[in-house]
């Protein structure tokens, strides 16, 4: 079996996903608008982090003999990460929080069951754990999302505020990256503009639901799936990372 | 083994494929750290056992991608086969993945005595992907009329509830 570059970046790329929407909502420990939510949040951010690990484990064994998880998750320069910019976006409040879930759930709702039939098996395997828990994280977020658009007037101008500055970030889902167009000619790996339409039915049934309305832009931003990030990538690295950096292999 | 496993028709297939059965009994000590009335054979997260040599490879697939339980089981496998002069090997296998459909019988009534509310079987479900049966009972007063708090509790695996009758807060396993 080949093991092109391309791969190690495809699964960074699903690696690198995991870990900051896990280090982001790992933020909201201990600041949850109430105990049940901030244990929900966090109970997300494991699955994430659990997802993430297995994913860079797999990357350094296929990376380079020297490579290890940790320094995949923690060594690396924001240049380096693939992680859509959607996930790196701010926790704000919490409605915004539940949007950005919202729109990446909805779309792995459809790509963890098409990536578990991938002819690479340590990736199908991978997808296959993920779809039970993406179903339970994609119920929380439409439940939030009908919740709070169906609220107070409050709460329902929050939501539609929240939808709406993270509506540019949801162009890049369905933007095939040449590592993802590599994995699909070679592993049958999705093709990321082949979620739109289940994507957007989810959209329209809970927007529906939660009396919002769905943003009508077109322009989009992208760049994460490449390398090119938003300002918050830094931050976020910097947090992350400080241990590592400053205590090179260090272990709890 | 079939005793071990009897409520998992694939059982055959992916499972144990030389059986020792001292090394079972010694697996069926090794308990959950989080739920200690349930044994990783309750659990059924024990995917193959293999014993050659004295050395025994054993293969655990974890409930959870994060649960940080794992880690702890691995070591208390390993802990516990050293006890009988076993070395063992623990890997962790991801397919296919883990359900509380492999959940021994006799786990759901320790569960429920231990005050958490047992996973209904899934394949007795018409939805799959968040199955949640109609209705789950209290396991303080066993009366029906029970809410959802939260679908994420204390652990990855359960959800928190409470009963509408006994006024309880409970958790309970969630079917995954």
């Amino acid at each position: 079996m080949s093991i092109g570059i391309e791969r190690v970046e495809y699964v960074l790329h699903l690696a690198d996903n995991a870990l900051i929407l896990g280090q982001r909502l790992g933020e909201w420990c201990g600041h949850g608008p109430v105990l049940e939510q901030d244990i929900a949040m966090t109970n997300i951010a494991l699955d994430y982090i659990g997802r993430a690990r297995m994913l860079y484990q797999y990357a350094a064994g296929i990376c380079s003999p020297e490579s290890t998880e940790d320094q995949l998750a923690f060594m690396r320069n924001e240049w380096e990460y693939r992680n859509l910019l959607l996930v790196e976006r701010p926790n704000g409040d919490f409605a915004h929080t539940v949007a950005r879930q919202f729109f990446l759930e909805a779309f792995q709702m459809d790509y963890f069951k098409a990536l578990q039939h991938s002819g690479d098996a340590t990736l199908s395997a991978i997808a296959e754990k993920s779809i039970k828990e993406t179903a339970y994280h994609f119920k929380w977020a439409s439940e939030w999302v009908i919740r709070l658009g169906d609220g107070t007037e409050i709460s329902h101008h929050r939501m539609q505020e929240a939808v709406d500055a993270l509506w540019p970030f949801t162009g890049e889902l369905f933007c095939e990256a040449p590592c993802e167009s590599w994995m699909r000619k070679s592993f049958d790996c999705p093709d990321p503009a082949a979620m739109r339409s289940g994507w957007s039915a989810r959209l329209q049934s809970v927007f529906a639901a939660a009396g919002l309305e769905i943003p009508t832009g077109n322009w989009m931003q992208e760049g994460g799936k490449t390398g090119r990030h938003t300002e918050h990538m830094g931050y976020i690295l910097a947090e992350m990372q400080y241990m590592q950096r400053a205590y090179p292999g260090m272990e709890w | 083994m079939e005793d071990y496993y009897s409520t998992e028709r694939e059982f055959k297939k992916h499972h144990v494929t030389e059986v020792n059965k001292s090394v079972l009994e010694v697996l069926d000590t090794v308990m959950d750290p989080e739920i200690p009335v349930l044994s990783i054979l309750d659990l059924g997260i024990v995917r193959e056992v293999r014993v050659q040599d004295g050395k025994v490879d054993i293969a655990i697939t974890p409930t959870y991608t994060g649960c940080p339980a794992m880690h702890l089981i691995e070591m208390e496998i390993r802990a516990a086969m050293a006890q009988s002069g076993l070395e063992a090997n623990v890997k962790t296998v991801l397919s296919p993945a883990w359900t509380t459909d492999w959940m021994r019988e006799g786990a759901l009534e320790k569960l429920s005595q231990y005050g958490i509310a047992p996973p209904g079987r899934i394949a007795s479900m018409q939805h799959a992907d968040t199955a949640t049966p109609k209705r789950i009972e209290c396991p303080q007063c066993t009366s029906s009329n029970t809410e959802v708090i939260s679908e994420f509790g204390s652990t990855a695996c359960k959800a928190l509830y409470r009963c509408l009758d006994c006024r309880e807060p409970f958790d309970y396993f969630k079917c995954h």
